[in-house]
C-alpha cells in the first residue's frame, strides 16, 4: 500500500495528471496522435507499412518497426541543442521495444513502419507520453495490432509511491530522493517496458507494478476514447452507413 | 445500421462466432487487431477498416507511378506496403528491351490490373483495354479503404459524379483516381465531390447528401468527353523530353 | 506516390494558372487560411504556432547567457534553426537536417538580423563577459507547401510574445521561469519575409505541396517598412529581368495582405 505523502501539486498518490488525447493532428501521417498529462506533451506521426530503402536492411521475415524520438528544443528549460542526443536514441529504441510486441509485423516482411515522436512541452514522463501518442497513431493508421499500449511513469519519492511523476517530483531530494519507472503495459496487462534509476526493495517495485498497472488501465480507456471520438458519426462513437 | 467502432485489443464477439478480416479468436471472444467498424453477418465477426495500407488483390485495377526500369520491364509504386512489377510481357505489344521508357518512363501513371499476388510481390498486367499509360488530366489520393463508398452501390455514387461533373473517373482499389473531363473547372468539381464522399463517408443517406452537395456546387454545362486516353505505349517520346524544363 | 506531383495533374496546375486560377479556388497572391497561437510551450521564453492551410509549423525562442564573439563584446547574439521533421512528410529521411531544414534557417537569420530586428546592444549585460544569446528553433509539424514563409512568421510572433529571463548577476545564473517584463528588445518596424514562387509565367504566393513541386523559380524577399534586407533566389529556374518588378509588386501586396493578418499578435 502507498505509503501516505503530500504531493506538490496536491495530488492523491495514484492520481495521474489532467490527460488530454487526440488523434489526426498530422494530416500528411497514415496515423496520427497527441498526448498530454499535465504539462508534458507529445505528438506521433506513423508513416508505413512501406517498402525499406535500402535493401539491404530489409528483414525477409517481417517488417521493420523504427521509432524516433526528438524534444524540441524549446520543450524544457534549458534548451537542448537540436539534434540526436545519446538519451533520445536511446528512448527511440525503448519506444521500439515498448510497441513491437503487439504490432504484426508479420504481415508484411520487407516492409518498415516508421513512428516519430515529437515532445513539444517537457515536464517529465516524456518518453510514456511519446509511447502513449504512438500507440494511438498505429491504431489511427490502420496498422494490425493485437492491442494498444499504454504507459506511465511511477515514482518512489523517499519511501512513498506515486504515480505519474511531474518535473518537480522527478527532482525530489528528501530522504532517499527520487527513483524513477517507466512503465508499458498492453491491454491485457502484459509489460512491454520498464526502466528504473534510483533505489528499491523488491515489495515496493511489485506495489509500483501494481499502481501502474491501475493507471494503465485508465489511460488505454482514454487513447481508446481518442480514437473513437475521431470517427464521424453520432456521439455514440458509432459509425452509420446505408 | 450502427456498427460500433472498435479498437485493437476489444472484443468484437463472443460465443461460436468465426474469426473474419481484422480479428483473431482468442478463447471465446473475437478480437479485434485493427481500428475499424465491428461487423457480424451469420456467424462471421470481423473489423471493417476505417485506415490502413492497401492490400493488393488479383483482379484489383490499380493507379500507380513508375519508380525505376530494369532490363526486364517497369518498377510501379501502387502505394502499397508490396514492391509492384509490370513485365515486358504483360505489355500488349512487342517492346524492345533497350526501349523501356518508349512506353512509360520513370514518373509515368497508368493504369493497371493486378495479374498476381506472391512472396515476390504484385505482378501488374496493362494487356487489357482501359490500361495503360494516362496522358491527360489529374490523379488524386483517398483513403484505399474508402474506395467502396465513392464506387457506391454497383457503382451508383461513382456513376453520379460522372454524370454531374461530365468527366471519365477511373478509380483504383488502391485509393489513387483519375479524373479527365473537358475543362479544368469539372475535374476539379469531381475531385471536390469524391473528397465530399469521402469525409462524409459515415452519414446515412449520403448519396441525397451528394445530391445537395452537387445542387449547391454544380457547374453549368459540364460536358462528357468522347473518350478516355489511355495508352499502352507513349505517343510522342521526343515531345516529352522537351517539356521538362 | 507522394514523392511528387505527377506530371498530368503538373500541366492540369500549369494550365489552370494561365487562367490566373489554382486548384483550390484561390487567386495567384492569396495566402491560405493563417492561424496564429502563443505559448506553444511554456518552458520556451516565447512561441507560436502557425498554420497556413494544412502547413503547420512551430516556433520557439530561448535565451541563455554567455561570452560574446570577440569581434563584438557589447552585442548579444542571435542563432536561428530549423528542422523539417520526419514527422510532417512522408519525404523527409532520417538523418537530420536536410539542405532544406538549413536553408530555412538561414534565410530567416538573415531577415532577422539584417534588419537589425533585435536590438542586440540592449543585449549586452557586461561587455567583453556577458550577453544574452536569443536562439530562434523552428519545427515542421505538417508540411503541405511553404514551410519557409509559416517560420518566418512565426518566428516575428514569437519574438514579439517572448518575456527575457531574469538573470541574477551575482550567482550568474539565469533564472528560467523567472522572467522579467520585459521583452526582447525589438524594433518597431516588423522584418517579414516571405516568398514570391514562378511557374512557367504565372507567379503565385503560398503554394501547396502540390504547387511547390513544380515551382521553377522562387525569390524570398524580407524587408520592414519598404527597405529590403534579405534576398533568396532559390531553384533551378530563372527570372527575367522584366520579371523581377512583378516579384516586387506581388510581394508588396503579399506583404501587406499578411501584415494584416497578424498585425493583433504582435501587439
Amino acid at each position: 500500500m502507498a505509503e501516505k505523502f503530500k504531493r506538490p501539486d496536491g495530488r492523491k498518490n495514484d492520481e495521474v495528471r489532467p490527460i488530454t488525447a487526440k488523434v489526426g493532428v498530422v494530416p500528411n501521417a497514415d496515423g496520427s496522435a497527441m498526448f498530454s498529462t499535465g504539462d508534458t506533451i507529445a505528438i506521433a506521426a506513423v508513416y508505413g507499412p512501406k517498402q525499406m530503402h535500402p535493401q539491404h536492411k530489409q528483414n525477409p521475415e517481417k517488417g521493420v518497426l523504427r521509432c524516433t524520438y526528438i524534444m524540441n528544443s524549446f520543450s524544457v528549460t534549458d534548451r537542448i541543442r537540436p539534434g540526436p542526443s545519446r538519451r533520445s536514441m536511446e528512448i527511440s529504441k525503448i519506444t521500439e521495444w515498448a510497441l513491437e510486441p503487439v504490432v504484426m509485423l508479420k504481415k508484411f516482411p520487407g516492409t518498415v513502419v516508421d513512428v516519430h515522436i515529437n515532445i513539444i512541452q517537457a515536464d517529465a514522463g516524456t518518453r510514456c507520453a511519446g509511447i502513449n501518442a504512438a500507440s494511438m497513431a498505429l491504431a489511427h493508421a490502420g496498422v494490425p495490432m493485437k492491442n494498444l499500449v499504454s504507459s506511465v511513469s511511477i515514482g518512489k519519492l523517499d519511501k512513498s509511491l506515486v504515480v505519474d511523476v511531474n518535473k518537480e517530483e522527478e527532482d525530489y531530494e528528501e530522504g532517499e530522493g527520487s527513483t524513477d519507472i517507466p512503465i508499458s503495459m498492453t491491454g491485457d496487462n502484459k509489460l512491454t517496458h520498464i526502466q528504473l534509476d534510483g533505489k528499491i526493495d523488491k515489495k515496493q517495485l511489485k506495489e509500483a507494478i501494481k499502481l501502474a498497472e491501475k493507471a494503465c488501465t485508465d489511460i488505454l480507456e482514454i487513447q481508446k476514447k481518442a480514437l473513437k471520438d475521431s470517427v464521424e458519426g453520432d456521439d455514440s462513437g458509432k459509425g452509420k452507413e446505408d | 445500421m450502427t456498427r460500433k467502432v472498435v479498437v485493437p485489443g476489444e472484443v468484437v464477439a463472443e460465443g461460436n462466432m468465426l474469426p473474419g478480416e481484422g480479428t483473431e479468436k482468442r478463447g471465446k471472444q473475437i478480437i479485434a487487431l485493427k481500428f475499424g467498424l465491428a461487423d457480424e453477418s451469420g456467424k462471421l465477426a470481423k473489423v471493417i477498416p476505417l485506415s490502413g495500407v492497401y492490400h493488393p488483390r488479383r483482379g484489383n485495377v490499380v493507379i500507380g507511378r513508375v519508380d525505376d526500369l530494369t532490363f526486364n520491364g517497369w518498377v510501379v509504386d501502387i502505394d502499397s506496403a508490396e514492391r509492384a512489377f509490370l513485365p515486358l510481357t504483360e505489355v500488349p505489344r512487342f517492346v524492345n528491351k533497350d526501349a523501356l521508357e518508349e512506353v512509360m518512363d520513370i514518373g509515368d501513371v497508368a493504369v493497371f490490373k493486378i495479374s498476381g499476388v506472391n512472396k515476390r510481390g504484385v505482378d501488374l498486367t496493362i494487356r487489357s483495354r482501359g490500361l495503360g499509360r494516362i496522358e491527360e488530366g489529374i490523379i488524386i489520393k483517398v483513403n484505399s479503404n474508402k474506395v467502396p463508398r465513392v464506387i457506391g452501390k454497383e457503382g451508383s455514387m461513382i456513376k453520379m459524379i460522372k454524370d454531374m461533373t461530365g468527366c471519365n473517373i477511373t478509380v483504383g482499389q488502391n485509393g489513387l483516381v483519375w479524373i479527365r473531363g473537358d475543362k479544368i473547372e469539372n475535374e476539379l468539381l469531381a475531385k471536390k465531390a469524391i473528397m465530399f464522399v469521402t469525409e462524409k463517408s459515415f452519414i446515412s443517406g449520403l448519396t441525397e447528401e451528394v445530391e445537395k452537395w452537387f445542387a449547391e456546387n454544380k457547374v453549368e454545362n459540364a460536358k462528357k468527353p468522347e473518350k478516355a486516353e489511355t495508352k499502352p505505349e507513349k505517343a510522342k517520346p521526343v515531345e516529352k523530353k522537351e517539356a521538362k524544363k | 506516390m507522394e514523392i511528387h506531383t505527377p506530371e498530368i495533374t503538373a500541366n492540369r496546375i500549369r494550365q489552370h494558372l494561365r487562367n490566373g486560377k489554382r486548384f483550390d479556388s484561390r487567386a495567384p497572391e492569396s495566402f491560405r487560411d493563417l492561424s496564429i497561437e502563443t505559448g506553444v510551450s511554456k518552458k520556451a521564453e516565447g512561441s507560436a504556432r502557425v498554420k497556413l492551410g494544412k502547413t503547420e509549423v512551430i516556433v520557439g525562442v530561448k535565451m541563455d547567457v554567455s561570452e560574446p564573439y570577440p569581434d563584438s563584446p557589447d552585442k548579444g547574439n542571435l542563432m536561428v534553426t530549423a528542422e523539417l521533421l520526419p514527422l510532417s512528410s512522408p519525404r523527409i529521411d532520417l538523418g537530420r537536417p536536410g539542405i532544406e531544414s538549413i536553408e530555412i534557417g538561414r534565410v530567416i537569420d538573415r531577415c532577422i538580423r539584417e534588419s537589425k530586428f533585435i536590438d542586440v546592444e540592449k543585449l549586452c549585460i557586461k561587455e567583453g563577459e556577458k550577453v544574452w544569446t536569443v536562439f530562434i528553433d523552428i519545427y515542421s509539424i505538417n508540411d503541405d507547401g511553404n514551410v519557409l514563409d509559416a517560420a518566418a512568421i512565426g518566428t516575428i510572433v514569437a519574438l514579439k510574445n517572448a518575456k527575457i529571463p531574469v538573470y541574477d548577476e551575482k550567482e550568474e545564473k539565469v533564472l528560467y521561469g523567472e522572467h522579467s517584463d520585459n521583452g526582447i528588445p525589438l524594433k518597431k518596424e516588423i522584418p517579414l519575409s516571405l516568398t514570391i514562387h514562378k511557374i512557367r509565367d504565372s507567379l503565385i504566393v503560398d503554394p501547396t505541396k502540390e504547387e511547390e513541386d513544380i515551382v521553377e523559380a522562387r525569390m524570398t524577399i524580407g524587408s520592414y517598412d519598404g527597405t529590403i534586407s534579405s534576398i533568396q533566389k532559390g531553384r533551378e529556374g530563372t527570372l527575367g529581368i522584366d520579371e523581377i518588378d512583378k516579384v516586387l509588386e506581388t510581394y508588396e501586396k503579399a506583404w501587406n495582405e499578411v501584415f494584416k493578418k497578424i498585425e493583433k499578435f504582435i501587439k
